[in-house]
């Protein structure tokens, strides 16, 4: 069912409708009114036996789920930017015990400066956590992509916790026409968790031991092979979801352009405006693509190497900063194609909520082109400023 | 039949053992734990030596509480509630300092979980650090004696005053000493529905500076003081104290302790003894202690 509904709205309708066990949230802007939908819900009788649980912070939120993830229930938070910090410690030791917990992550600003506005500084922050990050361009994105979100967190091959990234206020407050989902088909493509391992009285477990130098690697080794492996299985459950719903929202990676000599890679919901810039350049005869980055974890480096085979300049839009380095997504970039020889340009755009103009994109995308900058990283749309240290 | 396996490695005169496998094997294996991570944590948990005979986990020092919780509504959300009770086995300093905030929204939420802090009193797993629950002038390594400072400055922070502002249904203390007393508390606590606060004194032989022989003795010389008042709330009401037959002066309790030694030699441990001894005296006077019936 065709309904214009707000990005909040979206995602909890489709969580809804996934059925989990324990819901567990705090509230934190941008992201309060995903779980405040989802309260109501709770409150309405529609989300069966769930148990919804406001917790006294971040920090309690997401313990309470490893709890309930450990004990064999479907479980959910969604967060944002320094509650996803404070998270953190527990998410970590969730990935560790191979907790298959869904969050949904409003993107924002971390502090200080305190901003509730958006940019990707927060799940970017999460990078090494072992963490499954998938980036969402929009509202009927974020809706299709929830179902499958517990489905790989929860496959046996996989048990680790997976985090939906989509941009605060950019997505989570826009009005958009989003197809609902039928509870039926979510059903038929996502059936209830049934847990490989959990605690329980008739066969006795012990959850989050302690590993000595002896064990702890191998443990480690495992994480990996289970991230690692967990690519392959999200490209089964996209062509699945394709398939039920006739929605492709592609792989890891959507090399718009495959051909391009200049290739402009995005995450998140900057897409649809640099997908618009560079259609426009191209009806110009420029020679310019988009890349869309979908998954950041697992990192996808066979797909970003073939959406760039053909690129000798590499634009990416960064939403975030890796300080003391440079921009996150091309640290990645380059390691991932450093065989290629393509320049990487890295723009950080946009930080705490600025407005990211077009004409900023196109300038951006031109003076590249035109051979006016060098290679490496830059803030872009900076204005004077006077430093508080004197 | 024990729930909790020999073979762990807590050291010979440790209280903590023995409380946790007679609770557990009371309720006849039939519940779920959660650990902070600590000293049981570290001598039952190593990966293939699990002591644990019962569903357990630990994730981290603070959280055990909100684990708790989690645990309990998944097994109301999956209609297993029967399986079993969920109990938290935590130290002081997991319970007192660290983990306070995630303890709180639990109480406050209510959720159908029995807390047991196991109160020795200090960071011992670390090599004996203060908490919040370590007595005054006590030596830790993080409130060493010098020439300024006689161990630690303030009193022990009152956790049943903050389970009881929680409106809990059940509050108690009591000691390893009186292992058949710790039972029937736990037994006791989970008749109540919604959250439980059980604090158990249990005596550290390394961080106390005892032996492990003298390990029960001393915990059973702090009841004696008044120090460590044995207590029973039931819906905020005191209902059931552990009468002192014999009372004891404080120098008893604090002579025979490494902890405590330098109080007799130290310029300001008079004072300090004085004030130790007057916490005693008002714990007596508050839960009216003395007398000659002994409840168990």
């Amino acid at each position: 069912m065709m309904k214009v509904v707000r990005g909040f709205y979206s995602v909890a309708y489709s969580v809804k409708q996934c059925k989990p066990d324990v819901i567990c949230a705090y509230p934190i802007t941008p992201q309060t009114e995903i779980v405040e939908r989802l309260a109501d819900m709770y409150a309405n009788g529609e989300l069966g036996n769930c148990e919804y649980i406001t917790a006294e912070s971040e920090f309690g939120a997401a313990s309470i789920l490893v709890g309930a993830s450990a004990t064999g229930a479907r479980s959910f938070t969604a967060t944002s930017s320094q509650g996803l910090i404070l998270m953190s410690e527990v998410l970590l030791s969730a990935a560790g015990m191979r907790l298959p917990i869904v969050l949904v992550n409003a993107n924002r600003s971390l502090s200080a400066p305190l901003s509730i506005w958006n940019d990707q500084q927060d799940s970017i922050f999460m990078r090494d956590a072992c963490i499954m990050q998938l980036y969402i361009e929009n509202n009927q994105e974020v809706h299709d992509v929830m179902p499958i979100a517990f489905k790989v967190a929860e496959n046996r091959r996989v048990m680790l916790p997976f985090m939906v990234c989509m941009d605060g206020y950019k997505l989570t407050h826009a009005y958009e026409p989003v197809d609902l989902l039928d509870e039926q088909m979510v059903d038929k493509f996502l059936p209830p968790y049934d847990a490989p391992v959990k605690l329980s009285v008739d066969k006795p477990l012990t959850f989050g031991c302690y590993a000595p130098p002896p064990y702890y690697t191998e443990f480690r080794v495992a994480m990996q092979n289970a991230i690692m492996g967990a690519g392959d299985i999200m490209l089964k459950e996209f062509k699945k979801w394709y398939k039920i719903t006739g929605r492709d929202w592609g792989g890891h990676v959507v090399a718009e352009n495959p051909d391009a000599e200049v290739a402009v890679i995005t995450m998140g919901s900057l897409t649809g405006l640099v997908r618009d810039v560079v259609s426009e350049m191209q009806k110009e005869g420029k020679n310019v693509g988009v890349v869309k980055l979908r998954t950041f974890r697992p990192f996808p480096v066979e797909d970003i190497k073939k959406a760039l085979k053909n690129a000798n300049k590499i634009i990416v839009f960064e939403r975030a900063v890796s300080f003391g380095h440079e921009g996150p997504v091309a640290i990645e970039i380059k390691s991932a194609n450093y065989e290629s020889g393509a320049d990487v340009y890295s723009f950080a755009v946009g930080l705490g909520g600025r407005d990211i103009p077009r004409d900023l994109i196109r300038e951006i995308i031109d003076k590249v082109i035109e051979g006016k900058v060098e290679p490496g990283f830059q803030f872009e749309g900076v204005k004077p400023f006077e430093e508080v240290i004197p | 039949m024990t729930y909790f396996a020999s073979g762990h490695g807590a050291c010979p005169g440790c209280g903590i053992p023995v409380a946790v496998r007679n609770i557990i094997d009371a309720f006849d294996g039939k519940c779920f734990v959660a650990n902070s991570t600590g000293c049981l944590e570290i001598i039952s948990s190593q990966y293939g030596r699990s002591a644990w005979g019962v569903p357990y986990i630990h994730s981290l020092f603070e959280n055990p509480a909100a684990v708790a919780a989690g645990i309990e509504s998944a097994l109301k959300a999956l209609g297993r509630k029967d399986e079993g009770h969920v109990l938290v086995f935590a130290g002081d300093g997991a319970t007192a300092d660290i983990g306070i905030g995630p303890l709180s929204g639990m109480f406050d939420r209510n959720h159908d979980v029995l807390y047991i802090c196991l109160d020795n009193e200090a960071y011992q797993n670390t090599g004996n650090q203060q908490s919040g629950l370590t007595p005054m002038g006590c030596l830790t390594t993080t409130t060493p004696v010098g020439k300024l400072m006689p161990g630690k400055i303030r009193q022990k922070k009152d956790m049943v005053a903050i389970a009881l502002a929680h409106k809990l249904a059940y509050v108690a203390t009591a000691s390893v000493a009186f292992p058949r007393e710790v039972v029937r508390k736990a037994k006791k606590a989970v008749e109540f529905e919604g959250a439980k606060y059980l604090q158990i004194h249990s005596p550290c032989v390394t961080g106390w500076g005892i032996t492990g022989d003298q390990s029960f003795k001393i915990a059973k010389l702090a009841f004696e003081t008044g120090l460590y008042p044995i207590v029973e709330f039931e819906h905020g009401e005191l209902i059931r104290v552990r009468k002192i037959k014999e009372k004891r002066p404080v120098e008893e309790y604090l002579k025979i302790q490494k902890r405590f030694r330098h109080l007799f030699t130290h310029p300001k441990g008079e004072d300090v003894i004085k004030t130790l001894q007057s916490i005693a005296d008002e714990n007596i006077r508050r839960y009216n202690l003395m007398g000659t019936e002994t409840e168990v």
